[in-house]
């Protein structure tokens, strides 16, 4: 593998850690009854603990906590059993405390580890360094008014777990994956409902060079993207801008950037003299997070299947290959329809490669041409294992069957219907295939010579002829042997 | 540990409060005068002795996930200097 960039005396490569803002799944904020729910009118959902009203008092939201600890032992984590809620201090408009609640110095969840699978086969682990509690700010809207910035409290104190890698990735791909991997995780375990569009998960990048094997370059920090695809651009377009800086003879300006989705460029935020300063200290409003091993214990016994864990699974127990497996598993709606298509029939346990492959090529591609979801595909696993099963016990052919598979998709029929309707069983007789054959090459006796005389190729000409007769119906395989037969019988 | 002019300036910066000479002054003298009287604290040996974290034996008392379904939005806007259709309108901060 090489992760390396071209560069005019010697190659360089890239170091980049990602901290992940992941908002938890959870009816009320972190530390006040307030509603979060998505796209609510402005300032609907704020409580006086929300907007920082003098003497209003945080309580803790227990299920938070609990998705924290969850997530954790997704994460492979340590989970702590004492944590403490710092203050973080600044000003902004949508801050109304003048600082946010979170965790520093003892945060709810230390070091782990998640995998990461490449194509080939390879896997690669990025550490965890810690995963911590905090409160989100409000909204800002700058782009409305000339003089006048519009704040949106709503979002404002619900509950965020930020997780922090170690500088493990190396390159914007790996990152991308890095990123799809906690976002998998996340929902496997519903501790976020993963919506990057909505803002559930966003990152900060940060990102230096070096020659390979020198210590770590100066890094810089890309604030708040919501994308991977943007995760990617604005890491390809940050290395490149360091890259250019150091090779004429510049050096790299540690800096805070921002990605602008439009141009595809970063550049430095200003108010760079005012570099942050947020006097963090413990929040005297609240005494440090005390978790017993018995209440850690209670919550690793609920933990549901997690993709790695499943991906094991599928891997012993249908023989699958480590990149389909994960495929497969990546998102859970996508391990949940395979579970259920598979367990259709008994008889599909011995072709799971087939199922993986109807689902991640040719459903898949369905559903993307008509902008649909798996969580709504008009075909059901039921159905799917049906016509799977129909392939898999010769009666229709593997490409009638694409066919018939994107009408299920628009009519909502089964497989067995729209065989049985349209006469699409596999033709199997012997005697019939012989016959079609025996019709070809009475045909065609200017092509059997040339065939006869060496021409092999010839032989693709009378299968698809004889296809072409049988409306694509004749079993190949027995087309091919027929074939061959009565060609060499001639020679 | 010693407050000077520029602490102190940088202090009143963070603190989003503007202080003329005179009141600098003043408050570098008090200030420092809160910091030595802290600082005889460093006289009592500490080595071996937990830091004490919490006072009472009391342990952080936590909500159910229960939500409010009422809408905040008159009230909470209700002192607000200036609003525009439920948002708080404040002058432009544009980073």
């Amino acid at each position: 593998m090489n992760n390396l960039i071209k560069g005019e005396k010697h190659d360089w490569e890239m170091v980049i850690g990602l901290e992940i803002h992941a908002q938890v799944k959870s009816n009320s904020k972190l530390f006040s009854s307030s509603s979060t729910k998505f796209g609510s009118s402005p300032n609907s959902q704020v409580s006086l603990v929300d907007a920082a009203m003098p003497g209003m008092l945080p309580v803790i939201n227990k299920y938070c906590v609990e998705q924290a600890i969850k997530t954790g032992v997704g994460l492979n984590a340590k989970i702590n059993n004492y944590s403490v809620f710092d203050r973080k201090n600044y000003f902004y408009a949508d801050l109304p405390q003048g600082y946010q609640i979170s965790q520093y110095k003892y945060p709810i969840v230390g070091e782990g580890k998640v995998t990461i699978d490449f194509k080939d086969g390879i896997s690669k682990d990025i550490r965890i360094v810690r995963l911590h509690l905090e409160q989100d700010a409000g909204k800002s809207l700058h782009d409305q008014n000339p003089s006048k910035t519009y704040v949106d409290l709503n979002r404002s104190g619900v509950a965020l777990m930020e997780i922090v890698s170690e500088p493990d990735i190396r390159t914007a791909d790996e990152a991308g994956m890095y990123i799809s991997k906690i976002r998998s995780i996340l929902m496997y375990l519903d501790t976020c409902d993963g919506n990057m569009q909505e803002g559930s998960l966003r990152a900060d990048v940060n990102i230096s060079v070096r020659k390979p094997g020198d210590e770590y370059g100066t890094r810089c920090e890309i604030k708040n993207l919501n994308s991977i695809k943007f995760i990617k651009q604005a890491i390809n377009y940050e290395a490149k801008r360091q890259i250019e800086i150091l090779e004429s003879g510049g050096s790299i300006e540690q800096n805070t950037m921002l990605f602008n989705t439009s141009t595809g460029k970063t550049r430095p935020m200003r108010n760079k003299e005012e570099a942050h300063d947020y006097r963090y200290f413990p929040d005297p409003d609240l005494l440090p997070l005390e978790i017993s091993k018995e209440e850690i214990g209670k919550i690793k016994s609920s933990i549901p299947e997690l993709p790695d864990e499943l991906k094991n699974k599928f891997i012993e127990t249908y023989k699958l290959s480590n990149y389909d497996a994960s495929v497969l598993t990546a998102e859970k709606q996508t391990s949940d329809y395979f579970n259920e298509t598979i367990n259709s029939d008994p008889e599909l346990k011995n072709h799971a490669k087939i199922v993986v492959n109807w689902i991640t090529s040719e459903l898949f591609s369905l559903l993307n041409k008509n902008n649909q979801d798996l969580n709504n595909s008009p075909v059901s696993p039921e159905n799917l294992g049906q016509l799977i099963k129909l392939i898999s016990t010769n009666e229709i052919s593997g490409k009638i069957a694409k066919d018939v598979l994107e009408d299920m998709f628009s009519s909502g029929k089964t497989a067995r219907q729209i065989v049985d309707e349209k006469g699409l069983q596999q033709v199997t007789d012997q005697g019939e295939i012989a016959k079609v054959i025996d019709e070809v090459i009475a045909e065609n006796p200017k092509m059997v010579e040339q065939y006869l005389a060496g021409k092999d190729k010839l032989l693709g000409f009378f299968v698809g002829q004889a296809m072409k007769l049988t409306k694509g119906k004749a079993n190949p395989k027995m087309l091919n042997d027929i074939l061959k037969q009565k060609l060499n019988k001639k020679n | 540990m010693k407050i000077d002019k520029n602490t102190i300036n940088k202090i009143a910066r963070l603190s989003r409060i503007k202080l003329d000479d005179k009141e600098s002054e003043d408050y570098i003298k008090d200030l420092n005068s809160i910091l030595d009287w802290v600082e005889q604290l460093n006289e009592v040996n500490t080595e071996n002795v937990e830091p004490l974290s919490n006072i009472s034996s009391s342990i952080l008392p936590k909500r159910e996930d229960v939500s409010n379904d009422t809408n905040s939005s008159e009230e909470i806007l209700e002192n607000a200097p200036d609003k525009l259709e439920g948002f708080f309108a404040v002058p432009k901060v544009v980073e």
